[in-house]
């Protein structure tokens, strides 16, 4: 009886979302094996086997897994997938790519964006874009789940599991990893950064240079509405909304934002919600706690001032 | 080459749904339905393929009862050469969805097969991913750029920091995001050419396909509401409000 839990490397060491899910693991009170897969592993594996709560580190290391790709992954996993009764990921873009495939050649349910488990096969998740909370009862014997990572706290680190070197099947080669064209950030990531500042897309041109001393002050990372993205004032990885990244920072601050259902969405379970924004009537200050009517052009700067 | 795209007669993404007090589940049964904006997104992507010549037909496909044939009419109006309903009254969940799409794809043979990223409604997300893994095939999900090359498709796919792009060997799953395209808007002699066209149906129960739901929703609650903004006048005061209350350190 054990819970087999999917890390996610990210360069070089684990992504933070992997942690989360690990503590999400140990509401089953079983052994927790984490898997983790890719080339170079050593820091990876160095860094989970010291996470608190985990029994075995399972090391699959293959050339073809070095930018994993879902079919290679839920091979590998099927490989050992007969061991737990419980086979958890995080929901990112690759958990939620990857997890219900698995389900499926396990021909049994899977049960995706979980944001809180109340018994051993009883989960809370969001839908109707977040509007709805659905209690679920999987009948299922194998519980096959994806937590959303602000819903759970980050696992600690004082453990020290054992490293246990797996084989890897060799790649049915149906996809093939071409390139990748990431956003390199100095500000944290929008997922996990303690405040984030986010705008709409009437700062217009001015996105840049209005958002990025206040975020430069506050530690924060920067997000953005989907028009914002759309008319090309935002990158489209800064969307925050059902359809882009779902955020529960200790601070939002929206800028210009309206609040449309599926911006609300992504940002409901922020901590405290300000609202800027010149429209006494906008919808965004029925869910912020605090609200200043301003015009943003000049209510930026005086903000940014009065963080001096 | 023949393309299947999986159309989801779904609840209006502009409603919010309510929770009916006797059963404690969303009530579905006035609300306005409406082709999935993804699946929408997908019919207008296998339609562009098929303008710049690399698709001869575009098969759409329902799962769910009849009035799912509205959101079939509305894939003839885009573009679609044929419709199809596998019926059934009986809500189904991912994995029977992918099952019973299985079927489909195993009888009509398409190269490409588009699925929303999701449907609007329930947010599973599941079923792209499901039937591919059924299939065998490779899947590009979050897909925002396709370009189709001898004997594979190039994807650009959205992921938590950026872009990525993989090429999947033909046949293949693709799931649509929103930014793969903006679809089209339908002319009204388009929907009215639609209505006279045919939609071939099968019965969901006659395909052997395991339809039973593999887990249930006890019960549906809204979130807690949020009490609404505290105002303030000028920015001084809400930096003073957000440095009492520690927010702001």
């Amino acid at each position: 009886m054990s819970v087999l839990v999917l890390a996610e490397v990210d360069g070089k060491t684990l992504k933070p979302s992997t942690y989360q899910a690990i503590t999400a693991a140990t509401y089953w009170g079983l052994a927790i094996d984490v898997l983790v897969y890719g080339k170079d592993l050593d820091a990876a594996l160095a860094e989970a086997s010291t996470i608190s709560g985990v029994r075995q580190v399972l090391h699959a290391q293959a050339d073809h897994l070095q930018h994993p790709l879902v079919e290679d992954v839920s091979d590998l996993v099927m490989t050992i997938a007969s061991d737990y009764n419980v086979i958890l990921t995080a929901h990112s873009v690759f958990g939620k790519s990857l997890l219900p495939g698995i389900a499926a050649r396990l021909d049994t349910a899977s049960i995706t964006d979980v944001i809180a488990i109340e018994a051993p096969s009883h989960y809370v998740r969001p839908s109707y874009a977040g509007n709805i909370l659905a209690h679920i009862d999987n009948h299922e014997d194998v519980q096959i789940v994806s937590v959303r990572s602000t819903a759970f706290r980050a696992a600690e680190r004082n453990g020290n599991a054992q490293i246990v070197e797996i084989s890897v099947p060799p790649s049915r080669a149906v996809s093939r990893w071409i390139s990748e064209q990431l956003s390199h950030s100095e500000r944290p990531e929008l997922n996990s950064a303690r405040v984030v500042i986010a705008g709409g897309r009437s700062l217009g041109e001015q996105f840049d240079s209005l958002l990025n001393p206040l975020a430069e002050k506050l530690d924060a990372a920067i997000g953005a509405t989907r028009a914002c993205v759309d008319a090309g004032f935002a990158a489209n990885e800064l969307q925050v909304g059902q359809t882009g990244t779902i955020i529960a920072p200790e601070l939002y601050i929206a800028v210009g934002i309206s609040g449309a259902m599926q911006h609300i969405a992504g940002i409901k379970d922020s901590k405290v919600i300000v609202a800027i924004n010149h429209d006494p009537d906008a919808p965004i200050f029925k869910y912020a706690d605090y609200g200043l009517v301003a015009d943003l052009f000049s209510a930026l700067p005086e903000l940014n001032a009065a963080l001096q | 080459m023949k393309v299947l795209v999986a159309v989801k007669h779904a609840i209006d993404y502009n409603v919010k749904p309510d929770i009916h007090t006797e059963t404690g589940q969303v009530d579905l049964a006035q609300v306005k339905k409406a082709i999935n904006p993804f699946d929408e997104i997908s019919l207008e992507e296998a339609v562009r393929l098929k303008e710049r010549g690399h698709v001869g037909e575009i098969v759409a496909v329902a799962i769910g009862s009849a009035e799912a044939k509205d959101s079939l009419r509305h894939a003839y109006a885009l573009g679609a050469d044929r419709a199809l309903l596998v019926e059934t009254d009986q809500p189904l969940q991912p994995l029977a969805v992918a099952k019973l799409l299985k079927v489909i794809v195993e009888r009509e043979q398409p190269q490409l097969i588009f699925l929303g990223k999701q449907a609007v409604g329930e947010d599973y997300g599941q079923t792209g991913q499901m039937l591919a893994a059924l299939l065998g095939m490779g899947v590009g999900t979050f897909s925002s750029a396709l370009q189709i090359a001898e004997g594979h498709i190039v994807v650009t796919r959205e992921i938590d920091k950026g872009t990525e792009t993989i090429a999947l060997q033909l046949p293949a799953v693709i799931t649509s995001d929103l930014r793969l395209n903006e679809p089209r808007f339908i002319k009204l002699p388009n929907l009215m050419m639609a209505k006279k066209k045919a939609i071939e149906t099968l019965a969901a129960n006659d395909l052997g396909v395991d339809l039973r739901p593999r887990f249930t929703v006890t019960r549906a609650v809204e979130p807690a509401p949020r009490p609404g903004a505290v105002q303030f006048a000028t920015v001084n005061e809400l930096v003073k409000q957000l440095r009492q209350t520690e927010v702001l350190v």
